[in-house]
């Protein structure tokens, strides 16, 4: 009975999400939305894959990284040297691009992640500036001036890749590796004692969350003309981290909510450029001081519409210290 | 229970689009309207090279009140001003909201050759002319060897200074060995560094060390040791006078003393500041004006600047920031209207129109041509020494 | 001899690095924070002494002693607002406030001033240069490496031989325990943060005076490496820092010196994952096995 109903959700969801790009397909091709909101939207949904795919690191496995810019950055390069170098089309592109990305992620992940806490962030954050500094000193992708890049992303491939996205690791989550993964980040040694390979399940996690982040690099890359080593700084690790913990460690959907949220902030102050960061930042400080488990905490948007449940994702408790 | 997070995401998808075709409603008007001609600024106003972006701005700014004073074929300018964060992604994004959300005659580019190569297309797709004051990357203006037309620049990126720094080098300082110090992160500075290796070596000198840095270093030191252990009579250094004040100050500290020479890059007020009056003696500019020239027009805008920031000096951003809004608003009174491609092909006509950097006449690739002179600093003052024609 | 000198070129910039280092160190093994900030707090510091030194017309040493208590009495400030709040939320949610807090602190600047740099005056400190063995060691050298010295010697003392020390152990150690021992914890905290500010600041003027530029993002790189160079050391512990500064100062001077200036960053940072690997609590960290 219950998994009838699930099934009947998620087909639903899937239909919506179908209807809702169609419609939005006609109105940019009818060009009721112009240029500048259907960018907003291309940007918004490349933050919605880099926050699910760091969701997937930090919110359900518990691994604290603060590289991610990093395989961005893989994802970025490897596909536009697909298509602007090598001349392959497009999707093989985007393939590429999260492959590289995972692969980047395996080479990292593997010695990293014997490290635990704030000594992982630091590697992770260490390795995210190793990326960034072998791309400045690779003169065949332009060093440190950059890339030019043609712009290939359209809707549907941009609203195929975030459907991907999501439904994997939505998908992911909840099965028996999901498990395996939240029962690592609730209590590693437990884990392990209860003879879940810890170690094999971190690296997947980890390689997972690279492969979509490259995915996201190669729409990227894609859609803004040209890359530059100096766009996959430090900075931008810390952006898509932010957007993980606003929207709630744990909570995936937070994490969309959070990236679209924080898109259309930043993009609407870019006309006061003044006073943009301070806003951000303040809005930064105020969010983290009076809600420090993020928006939604550790439960899933859908468990508002459900009295009486709690999400599996994650913890019941809001406040309960579980990550780093 | 499983797969309800679907929803959620999907859910918030659609409050997002809610959002924004919400905000589709206010975008009116078209860029001349009611005695204004709006024009739109993309610049680094924020992240890591804020202060380039920053200091155009003010140049900018300078400008367009200047020429709202007067007005042009009676109307005035108004400027819209977008900050891309120093990040090519927001680029593209404020890029596109001046043209199809402000909907501005003429966009001013970004002050970096990557902020601004983010913008072209979009540029060109929007038919709306595109100027940068600063940025130096080649392709800016010519792809493949097709001339983007809807794309200009003020700054020079001909490699004309760097020819003129080598046969300066070979004839006058009569100089054998060189090296060279480059800011790898910048078009500019490697486009230099190559003519001038080029001509140097034409001329029978040797480049006896090539060194590299990136924008924003500090410790030059530890380069300037290795430059100094290879003994050059004489080192270049095309780069911008941030890092350049700190290059000249740190290479006297460790006794380098041979003569050191750069481009427009360096003429900044705050190059004397940085590196000290003392140490920037034996070094020359190649430059396209000099700001201690009597020019009445160099002179006029520096007071100008002074007078509106505090006593603030005016550097080579600001002075190609306010240059850009002259060179557009000239060919806005030229175009006699606010249709774009009418401003496209008077930019495209400007011959010979007197500016703060120099005369402007531009080439086919839509890059300005430019005479060279080349100055001393001695005790901190630009001290003229010869000129050059292309 | 050019080795040598590329050693004193090292040794300077790693004490500016181990200065920075200090206060990170010890913020963290208090509150077990990675205090973000303390890069922009290096920052207020080099423009408070700037002013001093400008607006005010005072010396090198009454500039660097106000820098100092402005910094104290702004970490104190920044403690207090942004992170007390936060002290028994997740640490990841702190994280995300000290990346906030950063951000305004360099934006606020921006904000109130612009974002071109600015000079320090010459002559601030004349001091003549040494010439040893052919090696040329300028005067300022010696003063950043003489000022930094006495400042950890003194952090040293304050930390081992003072009360107020012996409370910050013990609030380091355990913080529960410390209060039922009643240390006030809080005031413990503020002291810390305020000590750590205060010699970011003093970094920040002697900065200023070694490489003349100071800018509103100037804090951000040295932050980072200073944060490189604490967790090189043993993160929490305080000759850690030292140490740790003064090697990645030394490493980055070599790894320019051997001509790969443009990799320099990413060698401080393959050092760091390497330490971490092989002896993930630092130089002079001790390994502690976790007990289930």
């Amino acid at each position: 009975m219950n998994i009838l109903k699930q099934a009947k959700f998620f087909w639903t969801s899937i239909v919506l999400a179908i209807v809702f790009s169609v419609i939005m397909q006609f109105l940019i091709t009818g060009g009721t939305l112009n240029q500048f909101y259907v960018n907003t939207l291309f940007f918004i949904g490349i933050n919605i894959i880099l926050a699910t795919s760091l969701h997937l690191i930090i919110g359900i496995t518990g691994q604290f990284s603060i590289g991610h810019a990093g395989f961005l950055a893989v994802g970025a390069y490897a596909s536009a040297i697909m298509t602007m170098k090598l001349g392959l089309p497009f999707p093989v592109a985007i393939l590429v691009g999260g492959l590289a990305a995972a692969v980047a992620g395996l080479i990292i992940g593997i010695p990293t992640l014997r490290l635990k806490g704030d000594y992982l962030a630091i590697a992770t954050l260490g390795f995210g500036e190793i990326v960034r500094i072998v791309f400045l000193n690779i003169d065949y992708v332009g060093g440190a001036s950059g890339m030019t890049v043609s712009h290939l992303t359209t809707w549907p491939w941009l609203v195929a890749c975030v459907v991907l996205t999501v439904v994997v690791i939505a998908n992911f989550t909840n099965s028996t590796h999901g498990r395996a993964c939240i029962s690592i980040r609730e209590n590693e040694i437990a884990a392990d004692a209860m003879g879940i390979n810890t170690t094999f399940y971190k690296v997947t996690a980890f390689a997972i969350g690279a492969f979509f982040a490259g995915i996201a690099g190669a729409l990227y890359a894609h859609n803004f003309y040209i890359i530059q080593p100096t766009n996959f700084g430090f900075l931008k690790s810390f952006d898509i981290l932010i957007f993980v913990v606003l929207g709630g460690l744990g909570s995936m959907s937070g994490a969309v909510i959070a990236a679209i949220l924080l898109t259309i902030i930043s993009t609407y102050l870019s006309s006061y450029p003044e006073v943009r960061m301070v806003i951000y930042s303040l809005v930064l400080i105020t969010m983290m001081l009076f809600r420090p488990q993020g928006l939604l905490g550790t439960r899933e948007i859908t468990s508002f519409f459900k009295a009486g449940k709690t999400a599996k994702g994650g913890v019941q408790h809001d406040d309960k210290k579980t990550v780093a | 229970m499983r797969k309800k997070k679907l929803a959620g995401v999907f859910m918030s998808f659609m409050v997002a689009a809610g959002v924004l075709a919400g905000c589709n409603s206010s975008a009116s008007g078209d860029g001349e309207k009611g005695g204004k001609i709006k024009i739109g600024a993309n610049l680094e106003l924020s992240g890591g090279v804020a202060s380039y972006g920053q200091s155009a701005k003010e140049g900018i700014e300078l400008a367009i009140e200047e020429i709202n004073k007067k007005g042009i074929n009676g109307k005035k300018l108004e400027l819209v001003t977008v900050d891309n964060k120093s990040d090519a992604a927001e680029a593209t994004n404020g890029a596109l909201k001046l043209a199809t959300q402000d909907k501005v005659v003429a966009m001013i580019g970004a002050a970096t050759s990557t902020n601004t190569l983010a913008q072209v297309q979009i540029a060109q797709d929007n038919k709306i002319p595109l100027i940068t004051p600063t940025a130096t990357n080649a392709t800016i203006t010519n792809k493949d060897g097709k001339v983007n037309d809807f794309v200009f620049r003020t700054c020079f990126i001909d490699p004309f200074q760097g020819t003129v720094a080598a046969n300066f080098a070979s004839n006058d300082l009569k100089v054998k060995s060189a090296a060279v110090l480059i800011d790898s992160s910048s078009d500019y500075s490697k486009g230099l560094a190559a003519s001038f290796k080029k001509n140097f070596v034409a001329n029978g000198g040797k480049i006896v060390k090539e060194e590299a840095y990136v924008a924003k270093d500090t410790d030059f030191r530890a380069t300037l040791t290795n430059i100094k252990a290879a003994n050059p009579e004489y080192i270049f250094v095309p780069g911008f006078y941030e890092e350049v004040g700190l290059i000249v100050k740190q290479a006297r500290e460790i006794g380098l003393n041979v003569p050191i020479m750069g481009g427009d890059g360096w003429d900044s007020p705050n190059l004397v500041k940085i590196a000290g009056k003392d140490t920037l003696n034996n070094t020359f500019i190649t430059n396209h004006y000099s700001s201690g020239d009597s020019d009445k027009k160099v002179q006029d805008f520096v007071a100008a600047f002074k007078a509106k920031y505090n006593g603030k000096s005016p550097d080579a951003f600001t002075a190609l920031g306010y240059d850009t809004v002259y060179f557009l608003a000239d060919a806005i009174k030229r175009a006699g209207s606010g249709d774009s491609e009418k401003i496209r092909k008077a930019l495209e006509e400007t011959d010979g129109l007197q500016l703060v950097s120099g005369n402007v006449k531009l080439d086919k690739n839509h890059d300005p041509i430019k005479a060279a002179v080349i100055l001393e600093y001695k005790n901190g003052e630009q001290q003229f020494k010869t000129k050059i024609n292309p | 001899m050019e080795v040598i000198q590329q050693l004193v070129n090292g040794i300077s910039l790693g004490s500016i690095y181990a200065l920075i280092a200090l206060g990170y160190t010890m913020v963290y093994g208090i509150v077990k924070l990675i205090n973000f900030a303390h890069g922009d707090i290096f920052m207020v510091g080099a423009f408070i002494g700037f002013y001093s030194i400008t607006i005010l017309d005072l010396g090198f040493f009454p500039a660097l002693l106000i820098s100092m208590v402005a910094c104290a009495i702004f970490g104190v400030l920044i403690e207090r607002i942004a992170y007390k709040p936060l002290r028994n939320a997740t640490r990841i949610a702190a994280l995300i406030t000290a990346i906030g807090v950063s951000l305004f602190i360099e934006y606020g600047t921006i904000y109130a001033r612009g974002a071109q740099p600015e000079a320090y005056p010459d002559g601030v400190v004349s001091l003549k240069s040494l010439e040893l063995f052919g090696v040329k060691i300028s005067g300022q050298s010696i003063l950043i490496l003489g000022t930094s010295l006495f400042l950890m010697i003194l952090l040293q003392f304050i930390v081992h031989k003072t009360k107020i020390g012996k409370a910050m152990r013990a609030v380091s150690h355990d913080m529960d325990a410390a209060k039922l021992m009643g240390i006030n914890v809080n005031n413990t905290i503020s002291a810390t943060f305020a000590i750590g500010s205060a010699l970011a600041g003093a970094a920040g003027v002697i900065f200023g005076v070694y490489y003349t530029k100071i800018e509103p993002l100037m804090g951000i790189i040295p932050g980072l490496k200073a944060f490189v160079a604490a967790v090189l050391g043993g993160i929490g512990i305080i000759p850690g820092a030292m140490a740790g500064g003064l090697v990645l100062g030394v490493i980055e001077s070599l790894v320019s010196a051997a001509g790969y200036s443009l990799w320099r960053d990413g060698v401080a940072f393959v050092v760091l994952i390497l330490i971490l690997i092989f002896r993930p609590a630092g130089l002079f960290g001790k390994n502690i096995r976790e007990k289930v």
